[in-house]
This record gives C-alpha cells, structure tokens and sequence, in this order.
C-alpha cells in the first residue's frame, strides 16, 4: 500500500462533522479487497486494494477518482453484486454477506443506469417495484405499498407525473423516478452510480440539494459514485479517494483535497482554493 | 394509481372463462350431426352433474365422444401454448419470443417422433421425449442468439427460424424414411392439428395425465409472475430488488419447456400461438404478469377452439390442420409487431 493510503481509525470518524457515537456504524468497510483473474492460471488482477471507512446516517460519501479507478468495483462490492476477496463490509453491524436478497433489498437501494424497458411501464408502476422486498410470492400491493410510492415519488417531485409513461419521460425526470423506486425500498443505504452523469448543470445541483436534503431529513446514508470534484467537494460529508484500484485517502473534502494529490491523479494542472463556506474549489489552471 | 388486486385478476379471468363457455358451445354445434344450443347446454350440464342417463345416448355420443374430446384437447394445447409463450417473452426479454418462432416446437416435435421410433409403447415417453427435444433446442438457440456474450433480439429470432427450418426437415427425413409414412402424419408435427384421437382407451384418465402436468407447469410459472415482472425491467435491477435471477430463470426455462412438449405430444407444433395471445392481453390487460399468465392461459384456450372450430368448418367436408389457421392469423401480426420494433 503506497504511503499515502488512508489509515481511516476512530479520529477519522470523529473529524466529520456530522459522525455520532452511537455504534455501530451505518456502513462499515474494512480492508476491502476485489481482485479477478483474466484467465484461471494468471495472477490476480487486482481492481480494488484494501481499502476502509465508515459512514454514519444523515452521511453523504462521494466515492471520486479518474476513470478505472476501482469506483465501480467498490460500489459493486457495497451493492453485493460481488463478494469481497478479502476484508468485510458491515450494515448496522450486520455482515453484507449474510443477509439473503430480500433482505438486503430491505436495507441497500442502488441507483444506476436503467436497462432499456421492452415493454410500457407506467410511472407509478416503476416506483411501485422499490416494494418488491416486502412482498411474498403473489402478493398483491397493500395500502401501504401504495402510500410509501406516493411518498416516494413526492420526495423526488415526481407526483405530478405519476402516471405518464416511462419512455415519455426526459433524462432528469427518469432520473429523479428511479430515485423514487430507490427511496420506496426504505433503505438506511443509497447508493447513487454516476447520478450526474447524464443531467445539466442545473440537474446536477438539484439533484445533490435534494440527495442532501434526503440525508438530512429522512437519515439515509447515501454513497455517491462520482468524477464531479466540484460537487462532491459542496455537497459530501465524506470524500473517499481512489487511483489505480487504490484507497489513497478517506475523509473531509478539505482534508482530501490536496491540489499536489488531485493533480497527480487526474492528470491536469488544478488550483484548489477553500470557499468562505469551508469548502474546497478545484479550478483547471489556465495556461496564461 | 391504481394498483392490481386478487379481485381484479379473479374479474379478468371470469370474464374470459365465459367467452370460453360460448366458444365451445358453439364448436359444439359445428358439425355433420345437428345439435341445438339448448342440447348442448342441457347435454352440458347434465353432464357435469353426473346425470348421464337423462342425455339421448346419441348426443352423448356426439357431444362427449367426439367433439368434447377435441375441443378439451384444444383447450389444453392453447393454453400450454400461450403460458410458454409468455413465459419466453420474460426469460428472453423479447415480445417476440413464442415456442413456434424459436424453433422449440420444432424440437418438441423431433424429440416426439425419435421416442414413437425407438421406444413406441413405453407411456408418457412421447411427452418427456417432446420436453427433452423442447429444452434442448431453447438451449441451442439461446446460445445461437447470443452476440458478444449479450442476448440480441434480432440475432435470437433468427437462431430460432433458422433451428426451426433444420429441425422441419429432420421431420420431414425420419418421417419419409418411417415405413406406413403417411402424409396426415407429417402435417401433425409440421403445421399442428388437433383431429388425431387420443392414444388410449381410457380417454378420461388421458385427459387427467395432461391437464395435471399442465396445472403443474402452468402453476410454477404463476407462482414467479411477481418475479417476472422485474426481470423484465432488467435482470440487473431485479437482481438489486430481491429477486433471485438465476432461479426464477431456471423454473420459467423448465415449465415453458415441458408447456411447450406437452402441447406439441398431442397436436404437434401449431404456431403463433404463444405470440398472437399474449400480445393481445397486453393490449387489453396490461403487462403485469399476475394478470398477464392467466389471461393467456384462457385466451390461448379461447383462440384455438375458434381456429379449429374454423379450421374443421370453412372447407368442409375436408378439414384444415389447425396450424393453417394459427400462422393465417399469426405471421401477419408478427410482422406487424416486428417492423413496429424496428422503426
């Protein structure tokens, strides 16, 4: 591990500004490592490397590094589409891998790129299926399903489109509806992939004072996978900071924000200034 | 909104088990030997309440000799059909996908005449060997269908139609070859056709083996239609929702196979079906598979009495395989859906 690795203990912890005492953690990762073999005799392929943190409710983390930085293997790993090679990672003191599907639907909610839909699926239809952990079998939707969907839906401001179709919708209204299937699984973990990706500047900020918003007032841990060191140095309690499969640093955005360390990794020539609110600005220097 | 309850799926199916009942009636009324509606019904009823000897012995003959016989075996074939039919539309991920079009029928057909050469008395050999010849064949296609380790539709469809040419034309070898071949023979496996009389003389117990694998089938592919909604948005996001992807596969994959040899064992493989039905329950009941898998199941009944009522009428005396009239009415609308995808 480079020396610069993150060495993220208790002290950590406490330097967020939000972190509370009452264990266990939220979401607890530690020395994490992800590897594939490219055939069966060749040595591991390492795609992420012992990486740790934690995150607390009302939290938002930003995962951030260039591309093929191991982002998305990290967030695979939170998700449970992959198992860890080595390390553990913990739910409200619970290990990931011993909760069955339905359960961890119950607990974790990922937000990504939808597959294209084959057949019509009405709005509310969509965010109906974040209820799908809480039914058995043939169960049709209860009262209760139908209300948590109207909330959900009301949370993202979606509830005025409720009933529109699908693949009538423009990219940051689907956006905002697979945020409301997301909220309607009542998970404590959100996690985001890329949620900018595809939105204006406008999208971007609304979407972040609302995942903050969300944070704040309904206590969901949300982890956000993102290159945008702008916005997640604005909206995130926490910066994870990964290169090359590497968890080079964990902490405040000032803290991670070393303009030496963000030119390095991504390549370009940065100026980082603190803002009156605290909070770092990285700026491409200009070649004048 | 306004979410799906047990009611509204009880309405559905109420509604269509209805049109059924007049369907059959007047299937029942089609033929050489005349019969009034009020005979039928009457003939019906009493027959159902086990009050044999106040039906004339020669309505009974009619009625539950010849033309029932035909119209349950047609009930059944239609609903298996349309049951596999939708279940290969969410295993694939494709509106396209029916047993016909896939070549699976094909399969189920070529399993059924290799069992009837090699081991010809052994019973229910014909239906497991139509199940193996049907599973077989969806595997090949699958693998067929797949581009750069993706399922791609267009490529799918052509694995299908191409499996199912190959296939025909190994029928058409083994029958040729076959002593005794006869030409009504061929059409039975290659177009599909309702009129062959059931293999025993205990017609009762036959329809009983049939219908239970049926409700078995049928029934496993129910039990996951909540699943199936899901998958159908998207395996990976199933995945993240609870549902356990790779078993629900497994069990769509098995039941839509044993559907598919069980219809194609007893009226070889009648086509368009399993398309032509389900779509149009989309189109009346929307894509919910907890409303859609019954509605098929019904609606596949409904459409193949009508189309061999049709077939075993329009040129009478001379009867049409009911697999003519199935692929009249399905390559047209399968088109029409295709190109629709296309655009």
């Amino acid at each position: 591990m480079s020396s610069a690795a993150a060495n993220p203990g208790s002290s950590l912890a406490s330097a967020s500004p939000v972190a509370k005492s009452a264990p266990p953690p939220r979401l607890k990762v530690e020395q994490v490592t992800y590897a594939y073999a490219a055939a069966d005799r060749s040595a591991p392929n390492f795609s992420l490397s012992a990486t740790s943190f934690q995150a607390q409710r009302q939290e938002i983390v930003a995962v951030l590094g260039p591309n093929a930085s191991g982002k998305s293997t990290l967030l695979r790993l939170l998700a449970g589409v992959v198992g860890p090679l080595s390390g553990r990672i913990e739910i409200d003191g619970v290990g990931l891998g011993d909760l069955d599907l339905r359960t961890r639907a119950q607990r974790i909610a990922l937000v990504q790129q939808e597959s294209e839909l084959l057949f019509p699926l009405r709005v509310w239809e969509f965010v109906l299926q974040g209820r799908y952990p809480y039914g058995r079998r043939l169960r049709f939707e209860s009262d209760k399903d139908s209300l948590l969907t109207g909330n959900a839906l009301a949370q993202v401001g979606a509830d005025s489109f409720a009933g529109r179709w699908m693949n009538e919708l423009s990219g940051g209204e689907k956006q905002r509806v697979i945020l409301a299937r997301a909220l309607a699984q009542e998970p404590s973990l959100l996690l985001l992939d890329e949620p900018t990706q595809h939105l204006d500047v406008g999208g971007k900020v609304e979407l972040l004072r609302r995942l903050r918003r969300l944070a704040d007032e309904h206590r969901y841990t949300v982890i956000v996978v993102t290159h945008e060191l702008n916005l997640a140095a604005e909206f995130s309690d926490r910066i994870v900071l990964l290169h090359k499969g590497k968890c080079l640093r964990v902490g405040s955005p000032v803290e991670v924000y070393d303009r030496g360390l963000l030119e390095q990794i991504f390549e370009a020539p940065l100026d980082v200034d603190i803002r009156p609110n605290g909070r770092p600005r990285v700026t491409l220097r200009g070649s004048e | 909104m306004r979410t799906l309850t047990a009611r509204r799926v009880i309405g559905a199916c109420a509604m269509l088990l209805g049109v059924l009942f007049v369907v059959v009636v007047i299937s029942l009324r089609m033929g050489a030997f005349p019969l009034s509606v009020r005979d039928i019904v009457a003939t019906l009823f009493n027959g159902v309440l086990g009050r044999r000897e106040r039906i004339p012995s020669e309505f009974a003959l009619v009625v539950f000799g010849l033309r029932l016989p035909r119209i349950a075996l047609g009930i059944l074939v239609g609903a298996a059909l349309s049951t596999a039919g939708a279940g290969f539309q969410a295993l694939l991920r494709n509106p396209l996908a029916d047993p016909y079009v896939l070549g699976v029928s094909s399969g189920a057909a070529l399993g059924a005449i290799l069992s009837l050469i090699f081991i010809p008395h052994v019973p229910g050999a014909i239906q497991a060997a139509a199940f193996v010849g049907a599973a077989a064949t969806i595997t090949a296609v699958y693998f067929l269908g797949r581009r750069g380790g993706q399922l791609d539709s267009a490529t799918l469809l052509l694995a299908g139609i191409v499996a199912a040419s190959f296939l025909s034309a190994g029928i058409m070898f083994l029958m040729t070859t076959l002593p005794g071949r006869d030409l009504r023979g061929m059409a039975f496996w290659l177009m599909g056709d309702l009129s062959s009389p059931p293999p025993t003389q205990n017609v009762r117990a036959w329809f009983v083996f049939l219908f239970v694998v049926f409700a078995i089938a049928a029934g496993a592919i129910y039990l996951t239609a909540s699943d199936l909604n899901l998958i159908l948005t998207g395996e990976k996001e199933a995945q993240h929702l609870g549902v356990n992807v790779h078993r629900v596969k497994l069990v769509v994959y098995i039941s839509a196979s044993l559907l598919t040899g069980l219809a194609v064992s007893v009226s070889g493989a009648i086509g368009y079906i399993g398309l032509l039905v389900p779509h149009a329950m989309r189109m009346l009941f929307g894509n919910d598979y907890r409303l859609l898998i019954p509605t098929s199941a019904l609606g596949g009944a409904i459409a193949i009495v009508v189309a061999d009522t049709l077939a075993r009428t329009v040129v009478a005396p001379t009867e049409l395989p009911v697999g003519a009239m199935t692929a009249l009415a399905g390559a047209p609308v399968f088109i029409y859906l295709l190109r629709r995808r296309v655009r």
